[in-house]
């Protein structure tokens, strides 16, 4: 078995009055994309942050190529935050120069204008960017050096369902070269769709770890069969788990077929329903209780 | 490697501040508007006192029953030495130098003053004396202030130039980035020493010559040393404000902080009136700070020509403190 590319061991991170991170540990293969789940609070963003260097651990080991973190990782590491200022008053061009002139080594920087699509607006200050372009700017910058391990904190967050998409299919295209990512998202289809492997966090820990069609056979037999609520009366007298969201109906059920004769012999109109397996909003929720969004 | 990244990031630290017109132009255009203020309003025989030097000591000179010293309306000052006072009238600061004993006075043939005091003198004065000329442009209060005026524009261009933009950075999350990289932090904070001095000297000598084109000051001493003087002075200021700037992650208190650290040195380091007779407190505390060592040997060498050797103690308290004030700001300082 190769040696991992990334190995955390027991990650601990201790404030004065917070355990923000309670002996995290996973590896991340060569050229996987490795998603890290969690709500807001959980410790997710601390464990990155610790990784990328922002931050020293309390205690705890980090491994890259086998040895502890350090000026190999920062010159080979490429990193993407969820909000990051870029100086103000210099276009894309001159901001992707300096970045490429802070590393020993960088990518082409024309090949990258090309591959993030920053070729429109180039000589543009940092302050004129939409969203779109600017999450494409910071991911250029992730890339100057051309980087073996990226961590993307959050990268589509406030895109619109177009550049989300776009955006996946950039970070396809570097997961192909075979570079490793380490992905941090709210958007669960983002995680299934992008990563190898996830784990969930929680109150500082990992609560669940795998790759996502793992996880989803590990922790559920069930589909879930939706109706409008107002074709539903008496839902709560059904033999099933039933919830409610707003004006739908949602039935979690093992056998489908028996559900669909018990809703027929109530005289439930069926010609709303919908079945859908489940997924990583249904695993997160059963594993903490609690919203992924809050 | 140092060289790149520090000169990446002077480079980008300069073009946003060329670029950024309005923060330029008020830099440029606040000492400017200043010293044509003070230009305009001391211009004119505004102060009709007239000041003449006697080579008597002052009780000697109060008792004296010489007519002419009994003159209203001209001070008589009692005076010491007489090179000095020789220099004050080349000055337009006496008008007139007499030594009694001597029987000669001097007078500058550029003074109108001094033509007047010499013919109320002559009229009224007993003996003959021998006259002594000399020559030499008068110092106005602008030629007084500038110094102190060019100094204090570097103190808040040095302190909220790079105390105020890296604590704006802190906050925004660039400082965070730039740790990300191979970056060190004294790799940064020399790009943002540097780069704010190139910008301060350059807008410093363009304004000194600019208004100096138009109002001509009085410029005794070496230009190479007054640039001496306003760089080390600069590079002080600047390294006082990378102490603000270490560790703050707010901009209004930074901003307060800026303001409790350069309202003092406003007012207290000699900018706008001699602290000569001042308070003897006051003294002691002006001489710890930056600016009146600047301001000071700035205007030893343009009003007095002042050489190098004659301001060493203005330029070894100064480099002293700039070497503790980066050692503070170097050590506190986090990109966090």
């Amino acid at each position: 078995m190769s040696l991992p590319l990334l190995e955390v061991r027991n990650l601990i991170k201790h404030y004065p009055q917070v355990q923000a991170v309670n002996g995290v540990s996973f590896n991340l293969a060569a050229g996987t994309c490795f998603g890290l789940l969690g709500p807001n609070g959980a410790g997710k963003t601390t464990t990155v942050e610790i990784l990328e260097g922002i931050h020293t651990p309390t205690a705890g080991e980090i491994l890259y190529k086998g040895e502890p973190v350090g000026k190999k990782f920062r010159n080979e590491a490429g990193i993407m935050f969820q909000s990051t200022a870029l100086q103000d008053y210099i276009t894309v061009r001159e901001t992707l120069q300096m970045f490429a002139r802070l590393y020993p080594q960088h990518a082409d920087i024309d090949n990258l204008i090309a591959r993030c699509n920053l070729g429109e607006y180039l000589d543009r200050d940092n302050r004129k960017l939409s969203g779109g372009q600017r999450q494409r700017l910071l991911l250029a910058i992730a890339l100057v050096n051309n980087p073996d391990m990226i961590f993307l904190d959050e990268p589509t967050t406030g895109l619109d369902p177009q550049a989300r998409r776009n955006f996946w299919d950039l970070i396809e295209s570097i997961k192909a070269e075979g570079r490793t990512i380490l992905l941090t998202t709210h958007y669960m289809d983002e995680a299934y769709v992008l990563c190898d492997d996830i784990a969930i966090m929680d109150h500082g820990q990992i609560i669940a770890q795998g790759s996502p069609k793992q996880l989803l056979a590990k922790h559920f037999n069930d589909v879930v069969l939706q109706l409008p609520a107002a074709d539903m009366k008496n839902a709560d007298t059904l033999p099933y788990a039933v919830h409610q969201h707003k004006e739908l109906i949602e039935i979690t059920t093992q056998d489908v077929n028996q559900t669909i004769q018990e809703l027929l012999a109530r005289d439930i109109s069926l010609s709303h329903l919908q079945i859908r397996s489940r997924n990583l909003d249904d695993l997160f929720l059963e594993l903490t209780g609690k919203q992924l969004r809050t | 490697m140092f060289w790149q990244r520090f000169l990446a990031l002077l480079g980008a630290r300069n073009k946003e501040f060329i670029r950024d017109r309005s923060a330029m132009s008020w830099n440029i255009l606040m000492p400017v508007l200043i010293v044509a203020g003070f230009a305009f309003t001391f211009t004119g025989d505004f102060a009709d006192q007239y000041k003449v030097g006697v080579t008597l000591p002052a009780q000697q000179l109060a008792d004296s029953n010489e007519a002419f010293l009994k003159t209203k309306y001209i001070e008589f000052i009692p005076v010491s030495d007489v090179n000095k006072a020789i220099v004050k009238v080349e000055r337009h600061q006496l008008d007139m130098l007499l030594d009694i004993n001597g029987k000669r006075y001097w007078i500058n043939n550029e003074s109108p003053k001094g033509y007047l005091v010499e013919k109320v003198m002559l009229a009224v004065h007993s003996t003959p004396l021998q006259k002594q000329t000399v020559s030499g442009k008068e110092i106005r209060y602008v030629d007084w202030v500038i110094p102190g005026i060019l100094s204090m524009n570097m103190m808040y261009s040095a302190l909220f130039g790079v105390g105020f933009v890296i604590v704006r950075y802190r906050k925004n999350g660039m400082l965070k980035r730039l740790k990300a990289t191979p970056l060190r932090a004294y790799e940064y904070l020399s790009a943002q020493i540097v780069s704010r001095l190139l910008l301060i000297m350059a807008t410093t000598i363009f304004i000194f010559y600019g208004t100096d084109f138009f109002i001509g000051y009085a410029m005794y001493g070496s230009h190479l040393s007054l640039f001496l003087v306003f760089a080390l002075g600069a590079i002080n200021m600047i390294s006082l404000g990378l102490i603000i700037a270490a560790r703050v992650t707010s901009e209004e208190t930074a901003g307060g902080l800026l303001n409790a650290v350069s309202w003092p040195m406003m007012f207290l380091s000699g900018v706008w009136f001699s602290l000569e007779g001042t308070n003897p407190l006051m003294q002691q505390l002006a001489e710890i700070l930056p600016l009146t060592h600047v301001t000071a040997a700035a205007r030893a060498i343009m009003i007095d020509g002042a050489g190098l050797a004659q301001i060493s103690y203005h330029l070894i308290v100064l480099l002293m403190q700039t070497f503790l004030f980066m050692f503070i700001g170097a050590y506190a300082f986090r990109w966090e």
